[in-house]
């Protein structure tokens, strides 16, 4: 069943080779098998197989069932599953389980998919290495010695084991193309305002996204076919046609324009993703694209930007985990103390950093030189995608500067954890599409990934791009032992 | 380098975010602050004086919903989440200022 | 005896009168359960979102312009961080730096008589926060309130008297029932005042340092708290203290205002744009069919019904300090042409029901047309005026026409003369002594015997034609 895309699942299940109980009993006996030492799963559903019977009981009895009926798959522990719990790997959010529904989840349940369960993530999707996590430290299925990436680690290592067929991530500032680099999968951060954010568990309200995370270009443009609606319940959400993404995929790339920037192969990235990325670069160039040099001059900014824009929208939204109406709360004898204690208690260090740096850019006195400085700033970096695109379809560059590391290499040191992230921040930025897929391995057989940036709503384009790559370099996405 | 944030800051940062920290903590997060602070002077490099803010990446404008009532939770869910109700309401320690 | 002036500044919270809340669809009404008026968004779960009704954006408008204020073509919503646990998400969707109306002004008309101009700064729009309920050794929430669509009204520091501030509040809140935007309860805390009142030692000096006073809920209450508060600040000052900017609680119980010391963080809320919703930019014809659809306010309809009725100003500034006694005259003056009459008996007979039964003109059970009736058989001289206040309590009561139930209860006002004659001498006979006195100059005896000569007539004796004959009949 490993290795089967969405529609090859739907066709056995159609065809009635395989029922919906046996998929799901597989990746439940997969997870009991890897999940104890990958630890991506915060939650496995306990009614997901009485789910899948019930799919196949209908099936037997030819009721019209929704493309991917019974096709089991997983969700980042930050995207409301109705009466599933929801902690984004965080103590404060022990116990909640939402009353209500998120718009992607259920779009996916709309189209049939059930869901086996939540996933490990950075506490508050705050982290690049899983490491953040109150649960479960998730780890790299490549070598468990190894982080998956972050925030999205517990999806990406996920989907790389074979513990699901695909899973949703998010992406505030390469939380998806980050752990998908390192996991060797496909991740897709779409535009900002085409899947709704209602039903996301907010980190930075401006850049957050939910995403797509496969093992293949074709699942990829699949799944966000299903969620990439319009959603009157986002006020950000952007109202585009809607569309089906595997229509895009032709294979034919010729006389595209990809642009290089240089500012993406800068000091810190290691020789063997400059040689692996350089070799996609080279693909495409023979498959007939032409390759240009180009310069996003405000590149070196982003970091900075980014972590003014994103604690300060953070220590907002994070305000509402108090303890009152949901979650970890502290017993206290007067409200003040239980204010102080449930959020000391509830909240691990990584998240009190950003809350507190949020809380200081947006005070009395340093707004202007801080949060409005960002603003500005943020204005440039989008100038330069946007100015980068009159002139190419899209960019290619090195999702991450490196392949996964040791967990507890970079945990002490929070400056350069952050800088980890400098491939993939300015696209959220920016607000456009990025991809990252895998375009080979490093010495110790880790994955290295390459990713691709593409215009506002131009997801289609760059879905037939990675796919074109795919299907040449015929990539393994899955660790040989493991299969 | 210079020390952007003292600990007196820091104290004053995490009242106002309802957060608390022992000396050592603070101490800690003091020097991770300064760190990032630092760090972020970068965007003192660049003039930024004619440009404007961006708020948001997509230029989207005045997205409302019709004034029309639906259903609404049941006292039950509302409650259902919480550590303590009392009389369907949330129950919270008592106020001191 | 040094004096000195007060300047006060008043933020007017005004509870919209929506069917659903400001960003969630949860019902907007008033009285529910505890916590039965909420959903996942205005409960603040992790996950949600705010979606602006657009019925907000349309009374805040309409309120913007009948307060002659500009309206902003891009404005912004902020938020305003600080924790409570009346405060779901831990901060208010407000407005901030671009805030929806600007620049605005209302005239209040002082006792004098004459008409003083008052500044509006600001109207911005917000969420309101729950209900706390504080218990011995607890506090129990209720979160239905929250979300309930606000407006905020700020003045400019033009007031310079309690009395003044009751007048604009007053004012205000006919305008902004005339535009139906809100019912402006004050009881039932739709319409809730903040006062900012500093003293000065004259006109000219200097504003002196304020305090904000919260928590004034009727109209009775502004004027006693301001007034309370400004002897506390003569009295500081007199004793050579210093005024201290800060947040007071008025206490209606106690009529005293108190420091609401400890909200550490009060002073730093952190406003920045809330990324989830975007600007709303209001195009020029959006704002002129709004224009277009504006009724006549009350200062243009004062003067207007003091032309075209010949009114009174203190008569014309009664009916259109309520946008339902203005309709109801205008009805029942269409009906029957005596505009001073309608006008006396509404705010005669009509309001003393309107007081007895605590209702509304609308649930007074008087049609305008039918009050027009009454007035208009006074007119003919079918009816006396006492026999009027029964025929309209009586139609008030069933709803019948004035004129079926005169003519039913045969309440046709006599005017026969040689039948109230006969009446007239019957009295006389049977109150000889009184008769002799009252022939003997006692003149005070005539109320005396009009009042007997209308209970013999059943009151309908027409006193008009009944006075001389009694003169003729005593001379």
């Amino acid at each position: 069943m490993l290795g089967k895309n969405l529609k090859q699942l739907s066709e056995a299940l159609n065809k009635k080779e395989i029922s919906s109980a046996e998929l799901t009993q597989f990746y439940l006996d997969r997870i009991a098998k890897y999940d104890g030492e990958i630890r991506a799963y915060n939650y496995v559903n306990p009614n997901v197989l009485d789910q899948a019977k019930a799919v196949d009981a209908k099936r037997a009895k030819g009721e019209a069932l929704p493309a991917y009926a019974g096709i089991p798959m997983a969700l980042k522990d930050l995207i409301i599953q109705k009466d599933m719990p929801a902690t984004c790997s965080s103590r404060i959010l022990e116990g909640f389980v939402p009353p209500f529904q998120g718009t992607a989840a259920g779009l996916l349940e709309d189209a049939g998919f059930l869901c086996l369960g939540k996933l490990s993530m950075d506490e508050f999707a705050m982290g690049s290495s899983n490491e953040t996590a109150y649960y479960k430290q998730t780890r790299n299925p490549w070598d468990t010695a190894k982080v998956p990436g972050g925030s999205s680690g517990g999806s990406a290592a996920s989907v790389a084991a074979g513990l699901t067929t695909f899973a949703l991530g998010s992406d505030t500032g390469g939380s998806i193309r980050q752990p998908a680099s390192l996991c060797g999968i496909v991740g897709m951060k779409p535009t900002y305002g085409r899947v709704s954010r209602f039903g996301l568990i907010a980190f930075a309200s401006s850049l957050d996204q939910i995403g797509p995370m496969t093992s293949s270009i074709y699942d990829n443009a699949a799944v966000l076919s299903v969620i990439g609606r319009y959603d009157k319940k986002d006020s950000t959400c952007f109202n585009t046609p809607e569309a089906d993404y595997t229509k895009y995929l032709t294979g034919d790339v010729k006389g595209m324009k990809i642009g290089v920037p240089k500012e993406y192969f800068a000091e810190g990235i290691t020789q063997e993703v400059r040689d692996a990325v350089n070799g996609a670069i080279k693909a495409y160039e023979a498959m007939g694209c032409e390759i240009v040099e180009i310069s996003m001059p405000h590149t070196e900014y982003a970091v900075a930007t980014y972590y003014i824009l994103a604690t300060a929208e953070a220590s907002s939204n994070l305000g509402r985990y108090d303890g009152i109406r949901f979650g970890y709360r502290a017993e206290a004898d007067n409200l003040k103390d239980m204010y102080y204690k449930t959020r000391s208690e509830g909240f691990g260090d990584e998240v009190k950093r950003r809350i507190m740096l949020g809380t200081y850019v947006l005070s009395a006195g340093y707004y202007d030189a801080y949060y409005i400085k960002a603003q500005k700033v943020r204005t440039l970096i989008k100038q330069d995608f946007v100015q980068a695109f009159e002139k190419v379809d899209a960019i290619i560059c090195p999702t991450s500067p490196t392949t996964a590391f040791k967990a507890g290499e970079k945990m002490n040191d929070p400056l350069q954890m952050y800088l980890s992230d400098i491939n993939t921040i300015s696209l959220n930025l920016y607000g456009g599409c990025g991809l990252s897929m895998p375009c080979g391995f490093d010495k110790d057989g880790m994955p290295i990934g390459v990713q691709l940036l593409g215009k506002y709503f131009d997801e289609g384009r760059l879905y037939n791009l990675a796919y074109a790559y795919e299907q040449q370099a015929k990539l393994p996405v899955m660790p040989e032992k493991l299969k | 380098m210079s020390e952007t944030v003292s600990k007196q800051d820091v104290m004053h940062i995490a009242t106002l975010a309802r957060l608390q920290f022992d000396d050592e903590t603070a101490e800690r997060f003091k020097n991770d602050l300064n760190n990032i602070l630092g760090y972020i002077d970068k965007l003192n490099e660049l003039n930024t004086d004619n440009i404007e803010p961006t708020s948001h990446a997509l230029d989207v404008y005045t997205v409302t919903r019709p004034d029309k009532a639906a259903a609404s939770l049941s006292n039950e869910d509302a409650l259902k989440n919480s550590a303590s109700t009392e009389n369907g309401c949330f129950r919270v320690p008592k106020v001191i200022e | 005896m040094m004096s000195y002036e007060p300047v006060i500044g008043l933020e007017v919270h005004v509870q919209m009168s929506t069917d659903s809340k400001i960003f969630c669809t949860c019902s907007n009404k008033f009285g529910s359960d505890p916590n039965t008026n909420v959903c996942p968004v205005c409960l603040g779960m992790p996950g949600v979102l705010p979606v602006l009704n657009e019925k907000v954006v349309d009374f805040t408008v309409k309120a913007g312009l009948a307060l002659n204020c500009q309206i902003r073509n891009k404005s912004v919503f902020a938020r305003k961080n600080y924790f409570y646990p009346d405060l779901p998400k831990a901060y208010q969707i407000s407005q901030y730096e671009l805030p929806i109306c600007e620049h605005g002004h209302i005239d209040i008309e002082l006792e004098d008589g004459t008409t003083k101009r008052i500044g509006i700064t600001r109207i911005h729009i917000e969420e309101d926060a729950g209900k706390l309920n504080h218990e011995a050794d607890a506090s129990l929430v209720d979160l239905n309130r929250t979300g309930t669509p606000l407006m905020e009204i700020v003045s400019e520091p033009d007031l310079r008297s309690a009395e003044e501030a009751k007048a604009y509040l007053q004012k205000l809140k006919t305008i902004l029932e005339y535009v139906e935007v809100s019912d402006c309860n004050m009881e039932e805390g739709s319409m809730r005042c903040d006062a900012n009142v500093s003293i000065r030692p004259d006109s000219n000096a200097p504003f002196g340092t304020r305090a904000e006073i919260k928590n004034v809920n009727s109209f009775r209450n502004v004027e006693r708290a301001i007034k309370y508060e400004q002897k506390r600040q003569e009295k500081v000052l007199k004793e050579g203290g210093k005024i201290v900017q800060e947040t007071r609680l008025f206490n209606a119980d106690t009529g005293v205002t108190a420091s609401m010391r400890g909200k550490e963080d009060a002073h730093d809320y952190r406003y920045f744009p809330d990324p989830d919703l975007v600007p709303v930019v209001l195009e020029n014809k959006f704002i002129d069919d709004i224009k277009a659809w504006m009724p006549e306010l009350p200062d243009a309809k004062r003067e207007r019904f003091m032309k075209e009725y010949a009114l009174s100003a203190i008569d014309a500034e009664f009916l259109v300090s309520v946008k339902a006694y203005a309709e109801y005259f205008e009805s029942a003056v269409k009906a029957h042409n005596n505009p001073k009459g309608i006008c006396n008996w509404i705010m005669g007979e009509l309001m003393r029901r309107l007081n007895e039964k605590q209702c509304a003109i609308n649930e007074a059970g008087i049609a305008p047309e039918n009050l027009a009736e009454v007035v208009k058989l006074i007119d003919e001289g079918k009816i006396s005026g006492n026999i009027a206040k029964q025929v309209f309590d009586e139609s008030a009561e069933t709803g019948r026409k004035p004129a079926n139930i005169v003519a039913e209860k045969g309440l046709v006002q006599n005017s026969n003369e040689d039948e109230l004659e006969a009446i007239v001498k019957q009295v006389l006979e049977a109150n000889p002594a009184e008769a002799e006195r009252y022939k003997n100059g006692e003149q005070k005896l005539q109320g005396f015997f009009m009042g007997q000569i209308m209970k013999a007539s059943k009151g309908k004796a027409n006193p008009g034609v009944v006075a001389p004959l009694l003169k003729k009949l005593t001379s």
